[in-house]
């Protein structure tokens, strides 16, 4: 079937057929083949997204490109000095952050409360000491604040909020969650970590989709440990962001081999992503491939209509053509060449249109999903397979309709006869 | 030559089976003109069809050069109407999206004739029929007449043994058709083996024989 005659008669019969149509008609189902490739990709890519859009918040804003934690046993780094002596003495490293972490319960409203019986407006929550410029270079923590502003070195006694310790902000009752009533910037507030209560002022509420932000309570670290009495300066965690393109896998592998993995867990953010976000990831792109496969089918379907009627409404002419001498396989291969055509032409569009436009302006404009800021994830080389994926597919859904109208009786078809 | 032997066709409608051939034996010499007339209904195009390999018979023979072409594959009938035959169709049937010299040369390219040699003979076959001027010209371009002329051009450039004409200026004013048939005896007088059915006597007379049937049978054959 596939002579290099045939290829040469199909192509020029292709090439006719497409140069000479109504140039509407084509554009129209060039347009189709664009909203179709779209749909394979995009959709895909944004639901991936949604989920990648939380990964690289809690790389960017949490981890970083790699943290140092306390072991499961411990609720410290030990040795957090030398620790971070190493981490700030390798060349890889940008910029870094310790974090001091305890838990511990807030307190609202101890002094409007009369009666004892009523119910304290409590709220469990992490606390974390910080250095505030370091961690702001690091995970620029400051860019969260919704009330109120950012901790300075000094701030003494002034704490940032997490949103979803305000009840404004997460307006939910749950038995095993509580947040705290009627509070914000300047707010006095009771803090209690390990039987050791102090009042201090809320600086700033703290609004991210990152949960570890949104959940905790931060002041300055100092003050942290003097509450908790690490005078060992055992840090919980150390964020560490890497210079531009630096694989954070040889960071932490450089660290392991320091020793540092005894006293601590060194993970990429990769390594640190939760199993259940690796899950959600996976299912998220399970989810895009059936709607993919979904597009596909209305590609093909499309592309056999089409195919289909231009086949029938050309039934004389191609009866025509096979009545000249022109071989039945060249006139399928016409088809198939215009299928292809349709098809490549919908793909480059939506790869221009995706590349060029779609993907840089939602990496701008994340799209603000409840959880996460969305980006659209798509790799060229995915992108790639399901361009294939819909060559193949039209491919097929315009030979078959072209093989049925071609394979009718030449005089039937010459004649219009049935 | 062309030689039919106890040709027969009929349709099937259902129950009811229609025969329009019931066996007909003629014969016409390499180099011949021969017209097939008769009235409406009378088989004259089914005959046309059947020996230019345009469709099967349902029984009997058909020789071209001596050569049984019931026996061909339908690929084979396909490469033997490219190779050997010309036909020429009462609408013209020229593809519409093609230009005149494309239209021409399609068969060429198809026989692997190279682009260059295809479009040499395309044009020499256009300018044949004195259509040099309107090579580039869309189908929708061109009068009735001059779209037969592109059609028998097309039937012609590649030299085939017969060429067969189905009522070629039925669609035609008398001027055009007195052109079409000009082009026909002037084949003919090359030496081309024509076979056309017709239902005017005025063109019927550029034949050297009219063959006449009725009913599905030759009632006469006559000569000029």
């Amino acid at each position: 079937m596939f002579s290099s005659l045939n290829i040469r008669i199909g192509f020029f019969l292709a090439r006719h057929q497409i140069e000479r149509s109504n140039p509407w008609t084509t554009f129209l189902i060039i347009f189709v083949m664009f909203f179709t490739f779209l749909n394979l990709v995009v959709i895909s890519g944004i639901l991936v997204g949604l989920i990648q859009g939380a990964v690289d918040a809690v790389r960017i804003h949490y981890t970083s490109d790699v943290i140092i934690s306390s072991l499961n046993n411990k609720t410290y780094i030990e040795n957090s000095p030398e620790v971070i002596s190493i981490v700030k003495s390798l060349p890889q490293v940008e910029a870094m952050t310790a974090r001091y972490l305890d838990g511990g319960t807030l307190e609202a409203n101890y002094k409007t409360r009369t009666d004892l019986k009523e119910k304290p407006n409590t709220a469990v929550a992490s606390i974390t000491g910080i250095d505030p410029v370091a961690e702001d270079k690091v995970t620029n923590l400051s860019k969260f604040i919704v009330e109120g502003e950012y901790l300075k070195p000094g701030d003494y006694d002034q704490v940032l909020v997490g949103a979803y310790l305000d009840k404004k902000y997460l307006p939910i009752d749950s038995p095993g969650f509580s947040a705290l009533n009627n509070i914000g910037p300047g707010t006095k507030i009771r803090l209690n970590v390990h039987g050791v209560q102090r009042e201090v002022t809320i600086k700033g509420i703290i609004k991210a989709k990152v949960d570890e932000l949104s959940m905790r309570v931060f002041m300055v670290d100092s003050q942290l440990r003097s509450m908790i009495g690490r005078n060992d300066y055992n840090v919980a965690e150390i964020s560490i962001k890497l210079k531009q393109g630096v694989d954070p896998a040889t960071v932490r592998d450089i660290l392991k081999q320091s020793g540092i993995d005894n006293v601590a867990k060194v993970q990429t953010y990769n390594d640190a992503e939760p199993k259940f976000i690796k899950d959600m990831k996976d299912t998220f792109a399970l989810l895009g491939n059936m709607l993919s496969s979904i597009g596909l089918v209305v590609a093909s379907i499309t592309i056999f209509i089409v195919i289909f009627i231009n086949a029938i409404t050309r039934r004389k002419f191609i009866g025509i053509l096979k009545g000249i001498g022109i071989s039945e396989q060249a006139i399928e291969i016409s088809y198939i060449f215009q299928s292809f055509f349709y098809a490549l032409c919908g793909s480059v569009v939506g790869i221009i249109v995706l590349y060029g436009f779609l993907q840089p302006f939602v990496a701008a404009n994340p799209i603000d999903f409840p959880f996460s800021d969305g980006i659209l994830v798509a790799p060229i080389n995915g992108t790639m397979f399901r361009v294939g994926l819909l060559m193949v597919t039209t491919i097929i859904a315009g030979f078959i309709p072209a093989r049925l109208v071609v394979r009718k009786n030449t005089l039937d078809s010459i004649l219009g006869r049935n | 030559m062309i030689e039919v032997k106890n040709l027969k066709k009929s349709f099937k409608d259902g129950e009811s089976v229609t025969e329009v051939l019931k066996g007909i034996d003629f014969v016409a010499k390499s180099g011949e003109f021969v017209a097939i007339m008769g009235r409406s209904g009378a088989g004259k195009s089914t005959l046309l069809y059947q020996m230019s390999l345009l469709d099967e018979p349902t029984s009997g023979e058909i020789f071209i050069d001596e050569k049984n072409i019931a026996s061909l594959t339908i690929s084979e009938r396909t490469y033997f109407r490219l190779s050997e035959l010309g036909y020429v169709f009462q609408d013209y049937a020229l593809l519409p999206e093609m230009t005149a010299l494309e239209n021409v040369a399609l068969p060429l390219l198809m026989q692997n004739v190279s682009e260059k040699k295809a479009y040499h003979k395309a044009t020499e076959a256009l300018t044949r029929v004195g259509l040099e001027k309107r090579l580039n010209n869309l189908p929708s371009k061109l009068s009735g007449g001059e779209q037969q002329r592109v059609s028998i051009a097309r039937a012609i450039a590649h030299e085939p043994k017969i060429l067969f004409a189905d009522e070629p200026t039925a669609n035609l004013d008398n001027e055009s058709s007195s052109v079409i048939m000009n082009i026909f005896k002037e084949l003919h007088a090359e030496g081309q083996t024509i076979i056309m059915v017709t239902h005017e006597v005025e063109y019927s007379k550029f034949a050297e024989r009219i063959v006449r049937l009725d009913d599905g049978k030759i009632i006469s054959i006559e000569k000029n």
